[in-house]
This record gives C-alpha cells, sequence and structure tokens, in this order.
C-alpha cells in the first residue's frame, strides 16, 4: 500500500463571517490548500467535505459549485467533533485503498453563539435541568472532576490550561484570538460550568480548513520538499464502559485510538515533538495527556504545573492556541489541527514554531462518540 | 412517595415507574450473560452484545456522588445555578440528576457522599397538553 503524503494544507482565519456561506467559507480554504500543493481543481480526482451544520445540505457539492464542477465524487461527512478528521481519513483510506492518486479534503463550520448541548430531548418536558446537564461545558465539567476525584486535580490547573493556549494563540494570526489571560483572569471569569469558567469553555467561531493528498507516487512527482507524511490515521467509537452512556466517556474512546495509532505508526508517545488535541474545554485538555501517553496516568496536573506542555517545553501542545483560543469551528476543527501540526513539520509556522519538529499528533473527539488521531512525519 | 407526587402525573422518563399504591422506582435492565445494566428497554446487551438477555431490575435508592458540575448558564429559562450530579446506584447502574438539599458550592459536595434518590414534582413543567411530571432526585443521605 503506498504511503500518503499531504502536498498542500491551509485554513482560514478563524473569525465570525455571517456574511458568507458554508461553502464559500470551505471553497476559500480549497483553494487555499491547492495553491499551497501546486494543483488546481481540475487535478482532483475525489472531495471529501466535513460538516455538522448543514449535514443534509450538500456542502461539498457546493464548494465545487463554487471552485471548479469537475464531476468528481463527492463524500459529506458528519462525525460530531471529528467530522474534519474523519473527512481528512476517508481521503486517507482511498489513496490507501489505491483507487485515487490525488485528493482534495475539506473541513467547514459556520457556528452560531451560546451553548452547545442540552440534555435529553424527546417526548414530554425539557429535560435540562431537571436530570442535571447535557451542555457541554457541564457535560467536560464532569468528565474533568472525575480526574479530580482520582488524582486531585484543581480548578487552578484547570485553569491553567486555558492561560497556556490564550497565550500560544498570540503568537498565532489565524487564531480567532491573540489575547493574554493570566490565571486570575481565568479563573475570576463567569463561571459556566464549574470547573470551566467562560475562558475555559472553546470559542464558537466559523472556519475552514482544508487539505490536497497524495500518493507516494504522485509526492514523489510534484517533489517532497513540502510534504509531509501520514504516518497513522485511526478512528474509533466509544467502546463500552460503565457508565459511558450517562457519562460520555472521552477518554476510554481516546485511549483506543491512541493505542492503535501508535502500532500503526511505529513510534510511541516520547518521539513526537508536538500535539494538537481536542481542548474543547480546559477540563478536556488535561484528561487527553494521559489518554495519548504524554505522561503517564495520575501526572497530568504536574505537566501543567511544570509548563512541559507549553511552547519550549517537553512536549508542546496546542501551540496553535487550541480550541480555546483559536477556535472550534466543529467541521473544520479536524483539519484546521492538522494544518498547525504540518506546518511546524514544514519549519513554517514563525513565532510559535517548535523547532526541529519531526513528528506529531492531532486528536479530535466527537462527543457521541468519534475519536480520530492523525500522526504527521516530517519528510525532507 | 413525596407530598408533590400528585395523582395523575406523568413520569419524566419511561425507566422511572410509578406503580400505583407503592413507592416510585427507577427500573434498569439487566443482561443476564454479563450484568450491565442499563437504562431504558433494550432487548440487545452494548456491553457483551447478547441479544434477549435483558431484564427488568429495580434500581436501588441509595448511591454515592461519582462527579458533578455546578451549572451556572443553562438555556433561557433554565434557573441556575444547580448542580448536575452523577450518582453510582448501589447494586450498580449510573444515573445522571440533580441534586438538591445542599448549597451549590464546591465546599459541600465530597466525592462518593452518599445521596438518596428521592421522587418529587418536576419543577412544575407541564407538557404542551398540560400534563405535570414526576421526576426523580438526589439528596445528600
Amino acid at each position: 500500500m503506498s504511503d500518503v503524503y499531504i502536498m498542500g494544507v491551509d485554513m482560514i482565519k478563524f473569525g465570525r463571517f455571517p456574511d458568507k456561506t458554508v461553502p464559500q467559507l470551505g471553497a476559500q480554504a480549497a483553494l487555499m490548500a491547492l495553491d499551497d500543493a501546486g494543483l488546481t481543481i481540475h487535478d482532483m480526482q475525489a472531495l471529501y467535505c466535513g460538516n455538522l451544520g448543514q449535514a443534509n445540505a450538500m456542502v461539498g457539492q457546493r464548494i465545487l459549485q463554487e471552485i471548479g464542477q469537475t464531476g468528481i465524487g463527492v463524500v459529506n461527512c458528519a462525525n460530531a467533533c471529528a467530522t474534519g478528521a474523519t473527512a481528512f481519513r476517508e481521503a486517507w483510506m482511498s489513496i490507501k485503498a489505491g483507487i485515487n492518486d490525488v485528493v482534495l479534503a475539506v473541513g467547514v463550520e459556520q457556528m452560531g453563539k451560546g451553548l452547545l448541548g442540552g440534555a435529553g430531548g424527546g417526548a414530554g418536558i425539557p429535560k435540562e435541568g431537571l436530570l442535571g446537564s447535557g451542555t457541554m461545558p457541564a457535560v467536560f465539567a464532569e468528565a474533568g472532576l472525575e480526574h479530580s476525584r482520582k488524582y486531585g486535580t484543581t480548578f487552578e490547573q484547570f485553569a491553567k490550561v486555558s492561560v497556556k493556549n490564550h497565550h500560544h494563540s498570540t503568537l498565532n494570526p489565524k487564531a480567532m484570538y491573540q489575547i493574554e489571560t493570566p490565571l486570575d483572569v481565568v479563573m475570576n471569569a463567569e463561571m459556566i460550568s464549574y470547573p470551566n469558567t467562560k475562558l475555559m469553555c472553546s470559542v464558537n467561531v466559523d472556519g475552514a480548513a482544508a487539505a490536497v493528498l497524495v500518493s507516494e507516487k504522485k509526492a514523489r512527482e510534484l517533489g517532497m520538499q513540502r510534504a509531509v507524511r501520514v504516518r497513522a490515521s485511526i478512528l474509533t467509537s466509544d467502546p463500552y464502559s460503565d457508565r459511558d452512556l450517562v457519562m460520555p466517556d472521552v477518554n476510554a474512546v481516546t485511549r483506543k485510538a491512541a493505542a492503535e495509532a501508535w502500532e500503526m505508526a511505529g513510534c510511541g508517545p516520547d518521539d513526537i515533538n508536538l500535539v494538537e488535541l481536542h481542548d474543547c474545554f480546559a477540563t478536556a485538555e488535561i484528561l487527553h495527556y494521559e489518554n495519548l501517553g504524554l505522561c503517564k496516568d495520575g501526572e497530568a496536573g504536574r505537566m501543567i504545573d511544570e509548563g512541559e506542555v507549553a511552547l519550549g517545553g517537553r512536549v508542546p501542545v496546542n501551540v496553535s492556541g487550541g480550541l480555546l483560543s483559536k477556535g472550534h469551528p466543529l467541521g473544520a476543527t479536524g483539519i484546521a489541527n492538522i494544518y498547525e501540526v504540518s506546518t511546524h513539520l514544514r519549519g513554517e509556522a514563525g513565532k510559535r514554531q517548535v523547532e526541529g519538529a519531526k513528528l506529531g499528533l492531532t486528536h479530535v473527539i466527537g462527543l457521541g462518540s468519534a475519536c480520530a488521531i492523525h500522526v504527521l512525519e516530517k519528510v525532507s | 412517595m413525596s407530598e408533590a407526587a400528585v395523582a395523575g402525573s406523568l413520569p419524566v422518563v419511561d425507566w422511572l415507574k410509578l406503580p400505583e399504591g407503592e413507592d416510585p422506582y427507577l427500573e434498569g435492565h439487566k443482561c443476564g450473560d454479563c450484568g450491565a445494566i442499563f437504562l431504558g428497554v433494550r432487548s440487545v446487551c452494548s456491553k457483551c452484545g447478547a441479544r434477549d438477555k435483558l431484564a427488568p431490575t429495580k434500581l436501588a435508592n441509595k448511591g454515592k456522588l461519582y462527579s458533578y458540575s455546578i451549572v451556572y448558564r443553562s438555556f433561557p429559562g433554565i434557573e441556575v445555578p444547580y448542580i448536575s450530579a452523577v450518582v453510582d446506584l448501589e447494586g450498580g447502574g449510573t444515573i445522571k440528576g440533580n441534586l438538591i438539599g445542599v448549597e451549590p458550592d464546591p465546599e459541600n459536595l465530597k466525592f462518593d457522599m452518599p445521596v438518596e434518590v428521592v421522587y418529587r414534582d418536576a419543577l412544575g413543567r407541564k407538557d404542551a397538553d398540560g400534563n405535570s411530571y414526576i421526576s426523580y432526585f438526589f439528596q445528600p443521605a
């Protein structure tokens, strides 16, 4: 089977674009990725499009109606917050299978403001605030406090994640925000769902990201100088665990994906130079240090305290600013993370460059649940 | 049975049972092969895949606080703050609900604190036909 390479990848600056349509935002990122690869829509053999909000509305085809109706096959994907990564993986699989040599993957989302989630719809009366909360800040607060009950993780340690990621985003011109948020500001921000304050919740923004994936044969033809090799692409769903159906278990689904990713990539967490992981809430990031094996179980609090996950630390996490500050357009996030890691592997990340980065990992979780992990490698 | 549980009220979820003349209770479905407990009726076990082995089982009204969040921001019309609690029941089964009878402050909430399941009117919420509902809540035991 051919190795798969990223030849072009880019994202629009995340923000709020009420005057644009979803296909227009996707088209913008698609053209940027094609330019980055030095290719055109006429070179693409298929399009894999990820979008959640208009999952039944043929977003991929409407992107082609913006940038070139070449008649290629389009697959539209929806997989909660793993939507973009799932589209990317479908593109990867088509090359692995020998069906295609050059394909385009696009992730795009237009978000409203406000809370996502909510407990139990259906018949009868609303259940939110009656049978607990199904809002995302509360769900991830409960997951975070599960870590606290095991290891004594504190509100302050969770808050430090936000301080770090907001700091990182000051170095990323494509992030929604470039604002420092000191610890007291994070901890004293409006409490949404204890222990997540407003600054510990990801930002709802509009965004799009895209990648051009090619086979090894095509990569050699185009030149390997800026190519990024996909060493592993993994997708899991939530395996049974005792509380999962009441309290979504974001740990087991990630641990399973990580184990499979290391096996496919033939490397381990100690080999990884940077990680973009799913910090939808500050509480979530702490869990994933351990879930991804960046530290031993119970050491995540120490990792954030000692700065091991900050730019310049042992294994920088979310140097893009993460979902907390770069923003979280659901369907775009999975490919935006791949853009970030690829940019470091290419040595093109400017002020936030992780020096000497050779291997990086991206991770997203869609609640419900889906986890996607990609391990990416610098080629030359 | 709580004073608020008036005749004619409906259960908030179909696994809250209101047998006539008896105390309300929560019903799980337990897999005869692997012992996994689920809420609501189902025919296949998602832990082991066994079919037609799930039998109704009465869940305990006592349990321990496993995890929680104190919710300060919810959807319009939902009164805040409140405690969203995940409780492990004695004998198996995990349920989520509002923890009442305690000030919503982390200082008052200890992991594994004992709680009991109580049955009350569903905060005055009514459906489109004007029916009132009985819900379950947790309170410190």
